[in-house]
């Protein structure tokens, strides 16, 4: 007879929830870019992890590879990142929204595939080091001017982190009101009105398209910093899905419910690391698979709209 | 532009054997037509589905997987023959895939749901479905009780192994049985309708909740049927087995024309033909990529694929 128990003592550890706390910033930044694609735009990006993959590895091989200042090779990065999202882009979004989210789930398994395959550029398998020598000596030099002790050494990374998510935030919902934005729900609403008035809406889906990409090359760079060590495994279209869990829970077309989705579905889950049941840690990696399964779709039957959302930005789109 | 492509063909054609060899790209030959037939047991239903209830069903790959894991049940921990452990499976997966559309799909689309909403319920279907089956079977790579090792030489060089020629005999056979269906019966003619445009088959009087069961039933047999010989084939397979195929199912399904379902036969098929072929220009590992290319260039080249109409792309 066993029983379901939860370790107290594990939640009360500081560091526990340091590596949360960056990791709820890490993939609210992710989700961020997918709020503009499907609630403000109504375009399919299945491929966010992509974007995330690109930014991250790009900016190690400018750094380990090609010898880039770090501080370069961030803005290279994300550069790279919009490149591939306008390449990607331009055949795909004049087609049905279908098309364009298969195209962008092969595409975020094919950036997968070549990260595992090209030894020479990504280090396949094996992964990539020392791409974070730069930062490391900023994060101690914050650690000592914070008076932090030796194991919050991750408090400079989590400050990063939350500062970056709050500035992209106050960008993108500033983004979402402007015009620009506007235009942007109408190009969801209306595709056809939108031309009716004399403008590309094809254009606008493009843009969308690559802000997407740019937000989602921020969150690949964090994510290198957090895990020092990049390897293919970080980057399974999974990362893509559990994003698409925060976007629900938090509510469709409200760039708040991203961050309050994020915390909500990252809790959750590392919740259940501190399960005290009597499985192995493939069961319990499985059992955190099947809760964001069960998330999608009870919240789809249940409540579509979400927790902020309003619910006719759901049903709409055909 | 037809001529053009016709030109490139046979460009890739000599390339091909100048680089493979006539035995080597024959050998690529016969592997392809193997893995393209499965691609195009398992893109077929993908198709229909989509074509008749415009949903992109992500979960349909982790069908294959519980085909092959249904299969194994029977087959290895019950000891049944594996024929008969083959039947169970198809049976189980045709089931499940009825049963969803029973106690999910057909409530939901009652409920007006919009296309996102399917879609992500889809993708949710397709996690629980396939780490369920990780959670009680575990990461370790499985083998049903087939022969891998013992092969026939014919045509002076070529081979093929024991268990892949009677996968792909198998598989042939039902491809044939499929078009007949699809061709001749009055059933299969209501799907393709359905899948062509539903609310012109429903105006004619096709009773359109019973043929979309039998779409749901069609699309989960042969799922679990590809599953089964795909696990055959390959040997071993593991829990994420089915989401790497529908990969390929994808690009066989676009390059087909989405919602045809003679097109995601022969979108299968030379999906299954191109990836092998690379092989002998580039490193097998970049198989599945080379699926994602075409993928990738036929949307922006012919997005309607073989068969699909303009006026849906």
């Amino acid at each position: 007879m066993t029983t379901l128990a939860v370790s107290l003592s594990a939640f009360g550890r500081p560091e526990f929830w340091i590596g949360v706390g960056i990791l709820v910033a890490i993939y609210a930044i992710l989700t961020l870019g997918l709020q503009l694609n499907i609630g403000y735009t109504g375009i399919y990006n299945f491929g966010q992890v992509g974007f995330m993959a690109i930014g991250a590895y790009a900016m190690a091989i400018l750094v380990v590879e090609a010898g880039w200042s770090f501080w370069l090779a961030l803005p290279g990065a994300t550069l790279v990142a919009v490149a591939f999202a306008v390449l990607l882009g331009l055949p795909t979004l004049r087609l049905r929204t279908h098309y364009f989210a298969i195209a962008t789930i092969a595409f975020a398994e094919i950036v997968r595939y070549v990260a595992q395959n090209a030894d020479g550029l990504t280090g396949g398998s094996q992964g990539m080091l020392g791409f974070e020598i730069t930062w490391q000596t900023i994060a101690a030099s914050l650690q000592d001017q914070l008076g932090l002790a030796p194991q919050l050494s991750l408090v400079p990374l989590l400050i990063v982190a939350w500062v970056t998510l709050a500035v992209l935030f106050a960008v993108l919902l500033a983004l979402g009101r402007s015009p620009w934005g506007r235009m942007l729900r109408a190009v969801r609403e209306d595709e056809d009105a939108v031309r009716a008035l004399g403008k590309n809406a094809y254009a606008y889906k493009l843009q969308s398209f690559a802000v997407a990409g740019a937000v989602g090359a921020v969150s690949g760079y964090l994510l290198a910093l957090y895990l020092s060590f990049l390897s293919p495994e970080a980057f399974l279209a999974s990362v893509t899905f559990i994003s698409f869990a925060m976007l629900i829970v938090g509510g469709l077309g409200s760039f708040p419910g991203v961050v309050l989705g994020a915390v909500i579905v990252q809790v959750v889950l590392e919740g259940t690391r501190y399960l005290q049941l009597p499985l192995t840690d493939f069961q319990v990696a499985s059992l955190r698979y099947i809760l964001i399964g069960l998330i999608l779709i009870l919240v789809m039957a249940l409540r579509p709209q979400g927790i902020l959302g309003r619910r006719e930005e759901m049903v709409l789109g055909g | 532009m037809r001529y053009r492509a016709v030109a490139m063909g046979l460009a890739a054609a000599v390339a091909l054997v100048l680089v493979g060899g006539v035995g080597g790209v024959a050998q690529a030959t016969v592997n392809g037509l193997t893995s393209g037939a499965i691609f195009a047991l398992g893109a077929v239903g993908l198709s229909l589905v989509y074509g008749s209830l415009r949903l992109i069903n992500f979960a349909h790959g982790d069908f294959l997987t519980f085909g092959a894991y249904a299969a194994f049940l029977a087959n290895v921990t019950l000891g049944l023959p594996l024929v008969t452990a083959a039947l169970v499976a198809l049976a189980a997966t045709g089931l499940v895939s009825v049963g969803m559309e029973l106690g999910m799909w057909r409530p939901m689309r009652a409920r007006g749901a919009g296309a996102l909403q399917l879609i992500l319920m889809a993708i949710g279907l397709a996690f629980v479905v396939r780490y369920s089956i990780a959670f009680v079977a575990g990461p370790q790579p499985r083998r049903l009780e087939v022969d891998v090792t013992s092969s026939y030489g014919f045509l002076g060089g070529l081979r093929i192994g024991q268990t892949e020629l009677w996968v792909t005999l198998i598989a042939f056979a039902v491809l044939a049985g499929v078009v007949v269906l699809l061709r001749s019966s009055r059933l299969g003619k209501q799907m393709r309708a359905l899948s062509d445009d539903l609310d012109l088959a429903e105006t004619t009087g096709v009773d359109t909740g019973r043929v979309i069961l039998v779409i749901w039933a069609f699309a989960g047999v042969l799922a679990g049927l590809a599953g089964v010989l795909y696990a055959s084939a390959l040997g071993s397979f593991d829990p994420n087995v089915g989401f790497i195929i529908l990969l390929s199912l994808f690009a066989a399904v676009i390059l087909g024309g989405m919602g045809s379902a003679y097109g995601a036969l022969l979108g299968g098929l030379t999906i299954g033909l191109v990836q092998e072929w690379s092989t002998l220009l580039i490193d097998g590992r970049w198989k599945l990529v080379i699926g994602f290319a075409v993928l990738v260039v036929v949307l922006t080249l012919r997005p309607e694929g073989f068969f699909g109409s303009r006026r849906r792309v």
